[in-house]
């Protein structure tokens, strides 16, 4: 299997180790990715809050580009992931806007969890993996962008998504049955707007906590540094560390939770390699 | 909100065309208030999502492009998604604050759209994002100098920030497309 890859300025930038795992799992299912050559920024979510003719241009430039390549097209970042889709929304929608021509049809944007939770990959997880996350409880946080506008997303279950559970039960995780998954964790207003920020993450962590988390697990770069770093403002020392979802298979197929990768958060992350000390049966009992 | 009178027949009518154009059907609210009911912002806003989309219907334009709703507003798009009339409310915020920024309305909430600028000029300047030019941009503009240092120098030890900028080759595109040329400014 061949797609395009967009990583997106986030998986670039403060998002560097979510854009390794991608590529790691990928690698090791058989995914073969192919970068999209001189990809621009999306413009989330500046360019399509303020000018709506820049907010389309930018990520339609990235998809002439893909449209090259010819492969469906796949997006860790869930803001990225939202505007793609919502520029081709558009050029199939209301074309005349745009002026351009020969867009393929069946080209497919692809959020990372719709793709990993398929039924054929996830097998394929819990058949490579070599060790198992057994007990630990872990709050699946959707955020926004991955799932609204379902008219733009496409996505069907969007108040009630399941890809994130059905990836850390793969892993052998058990995901917590909790209140804020789809809430929103205040995105970009974060920097001009910090105590908005403390708000809601502040509520995203203690409904997390209430459930008994031990970790959060997301697909969104955003929201993991928003949900990571606006906990560091908050009155409790009690952090919740926010995995990706594909860092949490990385280290299940690797066998271990590397030390490098532990180091990126900006919170304690030590409950995952905790919990393969704890339980050194891993593989060799359920094999 | 304050008692001025409000009445669709002081409506502004190119603004509610221009709605209409962007396929955001005002008209059809019935004041259910599942949009105020699910924004995760509301307790921050001066009008509630549900008088946003009221006042667009009798044309109010100056009243909602002088809110701090409209820069507020996250775009986390809960509001459009639970509609049940299907009102396209994600897409009148962003109507909303474009309009502002085009006709110079001094911002409620000035920190916002100052922040959403750095950010495009980051991106027309490189083509991508460039985190700490950005930043540092930001701060400037805003003279928000001491807020979240602690922070920045924790990403920049974890390696999340590059203090390089990641141009493209494509720049001339990209001055293309902010440009100020197209269609779309007509709609």
């Amino acid at each position: 299997m061949k797609l395009s890859y967009y990583p997106g300025c986030s998986l670039h930038g403060t998002a560097l180790d979510y854009d390794r795992s991608v590529q790691e799992v990928c690698g090791a299912l058989g995914i073969e990715l192919v970068e999209i050559p001189d990809w621009n920024c999306c413009g989330a979510s500046s360019a399509h809050m303020t000018n709506h003719q820049i907010g389309m241009r930018l990520p339609l430039r990235n998809l002439l580009l893909a449209a090259e390549l010819g492969h469906d097209v796949l997006v860790p970042c869930a803001a990225c992931f939202q505007r793609l889709k919502a520029a081709e929304r558009s050029l199939k929608e209301e074309p005349e806007y745009w002026d351009i021509e020969g867009y393929p049809e069946d080209l497919n944007i692809i959020h990372i969890s719709s793709l990993l939770a398929e039924d054929r990959l996830i097998d394929k997880i819990r058949e490579q993996s070599q060790v198992r996350f057994d007990g630990l409880k872990l709050a699946c946080y959707y955020g926004c962008l991955s799932l609204r506008h379902p008219k733009i997303t496409g996505v069907i279950n969007y108040e009630q998504p399941r890809t994130l559970e059905a990836i850390v039960e793969s892993v052998g995780g058990q995901p917590v049955s909790w209140s804020h998954r789809t809430e929103c964790c205040s995105g970009s207003l974060t920097m001009a707007r910090p105590d908005i920020a403390r708000k809601l993450v502040g509520d995203i962590v203690e409904a997390a906590k209430r459930a008994g988390a031990d970790g959060m697990v997301t697909d969104c770069p955003m929201c993991q540094a928003n949900v990571e770093s606006r906990q560091l403002d908050l009155a409790s020392t009690d952090y919740l560390p926010v995995f990706f979802g594909t860092e949490l298979i990385s280290a299940a197929l690797n066998g271990h939770y590397p030390a490098k990768q532990k180091k990126v958060h900006l919170v304690d992350a030590s409950v995952l390699d905790e919990v393969l000390t704890r339980a050194p049966q891993n593989r060799e009992e359920t094999v | 909100m304050s008692n001025t009178t409000i009445s669709p027949q002081q409506g502004n009518k190119k603004f509610l065309q221009k709605l209409e154009d962007r396929g955001v059907d005002v008209q059809a609210c019935y004041q259910c208030g599942r949009c105020s009911a699910g924004c995760p912002i509301t307790e921050f806003f001066d009008l509630t999502t549900m008088e946003v989309v009221r006042l667009a219907a009798y044309g109010m334009e100056e009243k909602l492009l002088e809110s701090k709703a409209i820069w507020l507003c996250a775009a986390c798009e809960t509001c459009a998604t639970r509609c049940p009339n299907d009102i396209d409310i994600a897409v009148l915020m962003d109507v909303l604050r474009e309009l502002a920024l085009r006709k110079g309305v001094t911002p409620a909430e000035p920190r916002i759209p100052t922040f959403h600028q750095c950010f495009l000029g980051s991106i027309e300047h490189w083509g991508r994002a460039f985190e700490v030019g950005l930043i540092a941009g930001y701060k400037m503009r805003s003279g928000d100098f001491t807020g979240d240092m602690k922070l920045g120098m924790k990403m920049f030890s974890k390696g999340k920030l590059s203090l390089k900028p990641h141009p493209i080759k494509g720049k001339a595109e990209i001055k293309q497309i902010f440009s100020g040329k197209g269609k779309e400014y007509e709609r």
